[in-house]
């Protein structure tokens, strides 16, 4: 690699996109060379998606220059920018879930015998095609019959088929477990040998040192940085991405954690709870003022457990007591009566109602326990709202404002938000900080730390071992949909987690 | 046996059965006699039903198809009556202000972002309008091409009657099928009711095929209102009220999917043909009321929309439930 002496793929000078005075990007340069993975770094509302967005035609820049090949192009959609060569695979993945997965590949450009569409042709050809990336699969099952992963990787050699020079990846691991990873990257090593260039967006730095060649990192729309990945150290990474030194706490346990927990009395006890087919029997007790971790691979079971307690699916057997009293979990209106929180996974989905206000989302969990018949006046919303958008750093100029127009850490905060408005004494956060920047992360790991200290019980699934380390009291490690082990105080390591994951 | 294709194959089984009772009851349900009625009584609704399979599958509604099969009629009833225009003219004529009709509607859907329902409710009401504005009366038709085109009949041995109308259907049902799935446009309809911002993204020109869907529709319509003219031989703004009603019960108990993605033109023959073999059934029986077709028809639209249900809430929606994994994937 280290192709700097070939001309380059992509260049882009002195980009700038402004929307309603708030520039998104300004003068940035971006050089993408042939055959290389240039990866794109910076917090939500560095400007990522906006240079994705003016590369692929979707805005229309306010200034600077894009050079394809040397020659100037202006891509005026995204559908311009695929016949320029630019092919862009988003995070919410852009196929059609109902068509077979040959048709996917071909949409748009379906091979025609004799002027007519051709089934047999284009099941042919998308085989062949998948074939010289190693994938064999069905190709006319229903795309949507296949896991996340595949769908991506159709995607992608979709993109690569329609003659990409480019290919955009964002956020393209966010859903996909290891073994998934591994497969997507053996497709992109593949793509870097035949001289595609490649930029990726990523908040994994782990998979940025492993795949990418190079990386430029933005900042509140300006580029700050641009190094070989091997060149650049973490430390320099991070601190070019926050604008600030940082000092590394997660990993680390902090000491204050585990102060006595004997003393708290439990909260919540659940005996023997199951599910065929999602979770195995378990039993889980938490206490109030205490953050257990919930830890395992992807498809472990975390995300069945929570859903489980919370009522969403109903146990099949076993019982649960809430402060000793014994009591029936079995809708999530029945879990929230008893003082329970959720925080879903797919804020998107499960969470958010975009198109309302944050005051309005805020608000939402708190009429539902209160009962919709009974009014909550406009100024006490606004109150709340106003409360929680100062106590949990919302960056959103009002209450006012469409969910939907804020960034994923926000978002995210604005779920938290709306349960603490209602005053759990008990929440179940679902990979709280997945997808959202290093900033945001730390400051979300703080409040859960503070409602721990005030007198909360906290259960949190998450994937990231370091941040579970840092702030739980005890570990509940999960494999193959069973609850294996329970770590306590100091027994708590990363190590330890993927220790007794791992074990036979 | 692929998922998007089990609603049609419960159509196939239901037309089946109850083909089979009445046959069991009614011995003449096996002749060409009731079969060439059936083609011909239900020609317009299925030609109309034909289009509609395609708004619907584009993911759209098209509520206007009932006004514009009449206005149709009206139109060339008034136009060979009493300007005495040549028939064939008038057809050209009607043809295509119903395609411009259509266009006009896709383009206020596609280009204004204004729901289809709302648009084609509108369009429903203005065909209709036009309908009565030019008149409220029944105007019969005997010019004489009309009588050449009723005597464009094919006689079966028994008797049954494959009349103009009837051939029209089938030629509409295959021209269907041809533009469902062996042109772009039909597998672009496709892609975008299964998901139309990823259809975008993928290069399908969703705007264009937005026009040319509800294009398709009206155009079709318009056909179906000139096939009902020829067969009755007359034009009246009082036919066809609530006709889209039936039409789209009849493309959604064919098999195709009111969310849009996943439909068959066949399907949507068996669905216009179903309520048509209850109907004769309860004629032959004769003590029967003939509302109970009504009935029938709920009974089978609600069923077959709890099982859409059903089956579109599959386990991908669920990211808990995601137990389909990557079958044989083979890393190199």
């Amino acid at each position: 690699m280290s192709t700097n002496e070939q001309p380059a793929l992509l260049e882009v000078r002195g980009l700038t996109k402004t929307f309603t005075a708030t520039p998104a990007l300004s003068d940035v340069d971006f050089t993408l060379y042939p055959g290389e993975v240039h990866a794109v770094l910076g917090e939500n509302g560095a400007g990522k998606s906006t240079l994705i967005k003016l590369i692929t035609g979707v805005y229309k820049r306010d200034a600077g220059t894009i050079h394809l090949n040397g020659k100037t192009i202006e891509p005026r959609n995204p559908r311009h920018a695929q016949e320029l060569g630019i092919s862009a695979v988003y995070q919410e993945i852009n196929l059609i879930p109902t068509l077979s997965v040959a048709e996917n590949l071909f949409v748009g450009r379906q091979p025609r015998f004799l002027g007519m569409v051709s089934m047999q042709l284009t099941n042919n050809k998308a085989r062949k095609l998948l074939k010289t990336f190693n994938i064999d699969i069905d190709v006319t099952r229903d795309l949507s019959a296949y896991s996340i992963a595949i769908q991506q990787i159709v995607a992608i050699v979709r993109g690569v088929d329609l003659s990409a020079k480019i290919l955009i990846l964002d956020e393209p691991t966010s859903s996909l477990d290891r073994h998934e990873v591994e497969t997507l990257f053996s497709v992109i090593r593949s793509l870097k040998e035949r001289g595609i260039g490649i930029l990726l967006i990523t908040h994994f730095l782990d998979q940025v040192y492993e795949i990418s060649d190079r990386i430029t990192v933005l900042r509140n729309g300006r580029k700050v940085g641009e190094h070989l990945t091997k060149e650049l150290p973490r430390k320099k990474l991070i601190s070019e991405m926050l604008g600030r030194e940082f000092t590394e706490t997660l990993g680390k346990r902090s000491s204050q954690t585990t102060a006595d927990n004997s003393k708290h009395e439990t909260f919540l006890d659940v005996k023997g709870f199951a599910k065929r087919g999602m979770i195995e029997s378990f039993d889980l007790e938490i206490k109030k003022g205490e953050i257990v971790g919930l830890a395992g691979l992807l498809g472990s079971g975390r995300t069945e457990l929570g859903q489980l307690v919370f009522g969403i699916n109903r146990s099949e057997q076993g019982e649960a007591f809430v402060e000793g009293k014994k009591v029936r979990l079995n809708s999530p209106r029945k879990a929230i009566h008893h003082g329970f929180g959720l925080c879903p996974e797919d804020r998107k989905v499960e969470g958010l109602i975009a198109d309302l206000t944050v005051r309005e989302n805020i608000i939402l969990a708190l009429q539902a326990k209160m009962g919709w018949y009974r009014h909550i006046p406009y100024r006490r919303q606004e109150q709340f709202a106003n409360e929680m958008i100062a106590a949990l750093h919302i960056a959103t100029p009002d209450a006012e404002k469409p969910v939907g127009q804020l960034s994923g850490g926000n978002q995210q905060k604005v779920i938290l938000a709306r349960w603490l408005v209602s005053n759990p004494e008990f929440l179940i956060l679902d990979e709280p900080t997945r997808g959202i920047d290093i900033g945001a992360h730390a400051e979300i790991i703080n409040i859960i730390k503070r409602l721990a200290k005030e007198g909360k019980a906290m259960m949190v699934i998450s994937s990231e071992l370091a941040e579970i380390v840092d702030y739980s009291d005890r570990v509940v490690v999960l494999r193959d949909r069973k609850k294996l082990t329970e770590l306590t105080g100091d027994e708590i390591s990363e190590d330890a987690i993927m220790h007794a994951i791992a074990e036979k | 046996m692929k998922s998007r294709f089990f609603p049609l194959l419960v159509t196939f089984l239901v037309f089946i059965a109850i083909y089979a009772y009445c046959y069991s009851h009614f011995s003449s349900f096996g002749s060409m006699r009731v079969v060439c009625n059936l083609l011909r009584d239900n020609a317009h609704l299925g030609i109309a039903a034909i289009g509609m399979t395609f708004v619907i599958i584009s993911g759209g509604i098209d509520l206007s198809v009932g006004s514009v099969i009449a206005f149709t009629g009206v139109f060339c009833a008034l136009m060979i009556t009493r300007e005495g225009m040549d028939p064939r003219l008038a057809f050209a004529i009607v043809l295509g202000m119903g395609t411009i009709f259509g266009a006009v509607m896709g383009v206020f859907i596609y280009y204004l972002k204004i729901p289809a329902f709302i648009v084609t409710l509108s369009g429903m009401f203005l065909a209709r309008g036009m309908a009565y504005v030019l008149t409220t009366e029944s105007i019969r038709i005997t010019d004489p091409l009309y009588i050449r085109v009723s005597k464009l009949v094919y006689i079966f041995p028994d008797k049954g009657r494959f009349t103009f109308a009837a051939g029209a259907f089938l030629a509409v049902l295959v021209l269907g099928i041809y533009i469902a799935h062996f042109t772009r446009f039909g597998r672009n309809v496709y892609a975008m009711g299964g998901n139309e911002t990823a259809a975008l993204m993928m290069g399908v020109p969703v705007g264009r095929t937005t026009i040319m869907v509800y294009t398709l529709s009206s155009f079709l319509a318009t056909f179906a209102g000139i096939v009902l003219s020829l067969s009755k031989r007359s034009g009246d703004s009082t036919i066809t009220v609530g006709a889209e009603m039936d039409i789209i019960a009849a493309v959604v108990i064919g098999g195709t999917l009111l969310t849009g993605g996943v439909g068959y033109v066949i399907g949507t023959f068996i669905g216009v043909l179903l309520p048509g073999v209850i109907r004769t059934y309860l004629t032959l029986d004769g003590s029967l009321s003939p509302w109970w077709i009504k009935i029938v028809i709920g009974v089978l639209l609600f069923g077959f929309i709890a099982m859409q249900k059903l089956l579109s809430t599959r386990p991908r929606l669920f990211s808990f439930r995601r137990q389909v994994r990557p079958t044989n994937v083979s890393t190199a």
